[in-house]
């Protein structure tokens, strides 16, 4: 039976059935045996051990680089006036931008009934972390003295000095730090089934402790079942404000100045389609190997990545958009210093960086609507590496053409990173890849408890079917 | 407890061990629902149904109640509103209804910032839904591993081996022996009909417990943590003499100049000085200090004009003296000089012509001395570049305005335009000569 079904084209759009999400004929017991086989087998891929050497050294980098920048102090970066954000904020809202595919696959899909999503949240979610990590890391390391960052919270001090509340630097750090810990407590609690899972299947003493401890003794009681659905609709339903707001509070560091380029209205909307459109681009980028590396094909089939895709082609549309009603805005809004910066970007001296940009996110994802494109693993393993490309860029543009060139020509000046700058960067894609490669080698991969109830034999026995077979996806062939 | 009540039993009886329960298996979701619905309807209260996933219509089945999650989250939430708004009011504007007393470091204070509103609600509202979402999904998580009595990590089904699929691919069905209308016989009886196989849970009477010394290690454990935390708050209220203890020596300790003091950082040990040049230089390109012999104009022929006491009569070795140093100074030369001295340098700028005019009766107007003076001819490079710096006269100073290398080339045109002043008709070539005279 398996071998007729394991190639099956789910990318079929079939108005007469839904097509199945999961595919090979999979019932609960192999599922689990395929999840959790990553966890379990007693070693791990080749490439694992590759990517995970690397990332390592990458990682290691980024401290190296630490060190220095805390020993010399900021003047080791490129900053000076008037350019006084330059990579470290760019990477920031990078990384932040990243972080949000998690919550909106965990949360907003949810909401939105989006049955596909069981298959891919746990990874975007775990993404997430990670990358808000690497997110807050950046402006943590960028306030000069470092050991008075603390200074950012509303801690009681002995000099009595409160923060300023009116400040969106202030707000994104209450945003940021919600957006942190509730995409925590929302991956972890989601993972507590599946940890249990992982304890009942452990062999060593080892494994059944440290699976039993985090598990927290989940039995799989109804009742508990019960609150726990409940509680996760409430957290899928703050979570939906929540992605959007954080975005929304990165884009007022911009948006509140005066500075032409960034004083506009649309930056909320506009960075939280970029942010979606980044994460999904960076979901594409770890899910497309890991799945080939983790025998995950048949869960996380060619049908999630085609609704990817999808994804992708909408907020990068979305993008492009934005990039031209801005544009149409700052000829129409009639601000001549609004005008010139907007010239500037797309002629000015930092040009090559617009057209990456603009190319990256606007054009190329448009090679979406082609079916072939949406459905060739390469083809969107490429785009999806563009898109990443693209969106740092984004923020790279934004960030250094306005402050390198505001209002008075006699204040202009132009950025360039030094090599600490640009292997910080770099460096923080280990603090991303280590402990996400950790996650995919001890953790539950995939939601299973999730991907258990919208499997075809859990519809085929809803709906009263007592047949042993798999006739729903044979027939859907036939 | 009767030998017949288990006619499934898969455990053999331990030593003193006593009934917990009844578990019965089933292999599909919707065995495990109907099963439910007979166990509810039997009158149980202490039983529970155990899936690998939630399984759908199971709570109507089991006969569970919603839960007072939704309303706990609410009433949270609505308290993280309230603290942000608490927060924001007290740190940024409480001095009118705060009360002064407190500890100086928990006092909040009105803070004035681009003459705001000290209450500034739409500014503190990001903070307040920050603070909303933060309490309210921390509610629904905990609130439902507290409901729920978790984490707990005994519980007498997972003593079944079997049980352990409960988590992969088994449902299950427990009922405690606890439960009120729970019977050892007629119990088992009735979960056998419905269709999965029957165990008797068995525990042992006397529950094993961690051993002793784990609890002194941890009561040890828990004294010794709260120790730095007593040392630092018996600090916060006591007095010393001693200095602070400073883990980074930030700017308390650093070489830097200080008013009337000896300075570590120059050779000759003098600490006050001219302050570092704030204007904007051209040719070194940076507004921030880097580098001692730029940034503080230590060298006195390039800066000033000076050499060995006396004024400078060659270049600076910074100066390279070529065609674009001097098309540079041209540039300069008429862009703040001409307006008085004239294109030619002689005096007959359009500020001068309007000052001697004779439009404004009363006003007295003194020419500038032409470059072609003697004087100015005899003055040396440093001396030209001093008087363009300092300014002589009614000329003001054009140092704040024109960086040294400007300067420097307009100190080279000027000589150009002396050079050129000073021409006869010899200096011309002779098959151009012609053209002249036609003029």
């Amino acid at each position: 039976m398996a071998s007729i079904s394991f190639d099956y084209d789910n990318t079929l759009e079939d108005p007469r059935r839904r097509a199945p999400l999961v595919i090979g004929d999979h019932d609960y017991k192999s599922l689990t045996d395929v999840v959790c086989g990553v966890a379990e087998a007693p070693r791990p891929p080749t490439a694992w051990f590759v990517a995970f050497g690397i990332s390592t050294i990458v990682l290691a980098t980024l401290g190296a680089m630490i060190a220095y920048l805390f020993f010399s102090g900021v003047g080791v970066w490129g900053l000076n006036n008037p350019v006084g954000w330059g990579f470290d904020i760019t990477n920031f809202v990078f990384w932040v931008g990243i972080g949000h595919a998690g919550t909106l696959i965990s949360a907003i899909l949810f909401l939105f009934r989006q049955k596909w999503r069981t298959a891919i949240n746990r990874f975007a979610e775990a993404m997430t972390i990670f990358a808000v990590i690497c997110a807050l890391l950046f402006p943590g390391i960028h306030v000069g003295r470092v050991w008075m960052a603390y200074y950012m919270g509303p801690i009681p001090n002995q000099m009595a000095m409160w923060p300023q509340f009116r400040s969106p630097l202030l707000w994104d750090v209450f945003a940021v730090g919600t957006y942190f810990s509730v995409s925590l407590l929302f991956w972890y609690l989601g993972m507590v089934p599946d940890l249990a899972t992982l304890r009942d299947r452990a062999t060593t003493k080892i494994r059944q402790i440290g699976y039993g401890i985090v598990s927290l003794g989940w039995n799989g009681s109804a009742r508990h079942w019960h609150r726990y659905e409940r509680a996760y609709l409430i957290l899928a339903a703050l979570s939906t404000p929540l992605v959007l707001s954080v975005h929304s509070v990165v884009s007022f560091d911009f948006a509140t100045s005066v500075l032409p380029g960034w004083h506009t209205t649309i930056f909320p909307p506009y960075f939280v389609a970029g942010a979606i459109f980044s994460g999904f681009a960076m979901v594409m980028t770890l899910a497309i190997p890991a799945r080939e590396l983790f025998g995950l094909k048949d869960i996380i089939t060619l049908r999630h990545m085609d609704n990817m895709n999808k994804i992708m082609l909408a907020t990068g549309t979305m993008v492009g958009y934005a990039y031209t009603i801005e544009f149409f805005i700052a000829w129409y809004g009639g601000n001549l210093v609004e005008r010139f910066v907007f010239v500037n970007r797309a002629f000015g001296p930092y040009a090559w960086a617009y057209w990456i940009m603009f190319s990256c996110n606007a054009f190329i994802p448009q090679l979406f609507w082609i079916k072939k494109v949406r459905t060739n693993i390469w083809a969107m393993f490429t785009i999806s590496l563009l898109v990443n490309v693209g969106m740092w860029f984004e923020r790279f543009v934004i960030i250094v053409t306005s402050l390198a060139s505001d209002f008075l020509p006699s204040a202009w000046d132009s950025y360039r990173p030094t090599w600490v700058e640009i292997l910080t960067f770099i460096g923080s894609f280990g603090l991303f890849m280590v402990p996400f490669l950790l996650f995919c080698r001890y953790l539950p991969v995939i939601a299973m408890a999730e991907v258990k109830t919208v499997m075809p034999h859990a519809h085929r026995h809803a709906a009263g079917s007592h047949g042993h077979t798999a006739p729903a996806l044979t027939e859907v062939r036939a | 407890m009767s030998a017949a009540a288990a006619p499934t039993s898969m455990t053999p009886p331990a030593a003193p061990a006593r009934l917990a329960g009844l578990l019965v298996e089933f292999d599909e979701e919707h065995n495990l629902v109907e099963a439910c619905r007979r166990v509810r309807d039997a009158g149980f209260t202490r039983w529970d149904a155990h899936s690998p996933f939630p399984v759908h219509g199971i709570d109507e089945a089991v006969g569970i109640r919603p839960t007072r999650l939704p309303l706990l989250v609410f009433a949270i939430g609505m308290l993280g509103t309230l603290t942000g708004l608490g927060l924001t009011t007290w740190a940024n504007a409480s001095e009118w209804f705060a009360p002064q007393n407190l500890p100086t470091n928990l006092q909040g204070y009105n803070f004035l910032v681009s003459g705001k509103p000290y209450v500034s609600l739409p500014a503190f509202i990001p903070v307040m839904f920050e603070l909303t979402v933060l309490f309210a999904a921390f509610t629904a998580g905990l609130g439902m591993l507290a409901l729920n009595g978790l984490p707990n990590f005994y519980n007498a089904v997972f003593r079944s081996p079997r049980f352990r699929r409960a988590t992969t691919d088994r449902f299950f069905i427990y009922v405690e022996a606890a439960d009120p209308r729970f019977n050892a016989h007629s119990t088992a009886t009735l979960l056998s009909q419905l269709g999965g196989q029957v165990e008797r849970i068995e525990e042992p009477t006397r529950v094993e417990q961690p051993p002793r010394w784990l609890f002194t290690v941890g009561i040890v454990a828990v004294t010794l943590s709260l120790l730095p935390l007593m040392v630092i708050a018996r600090a916060r209220v006591s007095k010393s003499r001693e200095p602070k203890i400073h883990i980074i020596q930030d700017m308390d300790n650093q070489e830097k100049i200080k008013a009337q003091r000896a300075s570590p950082v120059f050779a000759d040990g003098r600490g006050p000085r001219f302050p570092v040049g704030m204007t904007r230089e051209q040719p070194l390109g940076t507004t921030v200090a880097r580098g001692d012999a730029i940034s503080l104009k230590t060298d006195a022929h390039f800066f000033e004009g000076r050499a060995g006491g006396d004024w400078a009569t060659a270049f600076p070795p910074q100066i390279t003296v070529d065609e674009g140093l001097l098309h540079r100074g041209q540039q300069r030369f008429n862009i703040y000089c001409a307006p008085c001295h004239g294109y030619d340098g002689t005096g007959n700028g359009t500020v001068n012509n309007k000052g001697n005019s004779g439009e404004r009766p009363g006003w007295t107007w003194v020419k500038p001395l032409s470059v072609n003076d003697q004087t100015v001819r005899d003055r040396a490079n440093g001396h030209i570049f001093n008087t363009i710096t300092n300014g002589i006269r009614t000329m003001p100073a054009y140092g704040d305005q024109i960086p040294e290398k400007d300067r420097w080339a307009i100190v080279a045109y000027v000589r150009a335009l002396q050079r050129s002043g000073a021409t006869t008709i010899d200096d011309v070539p002779a098959d151009k000569r012609s053209e002249l005279e036609k003029r």
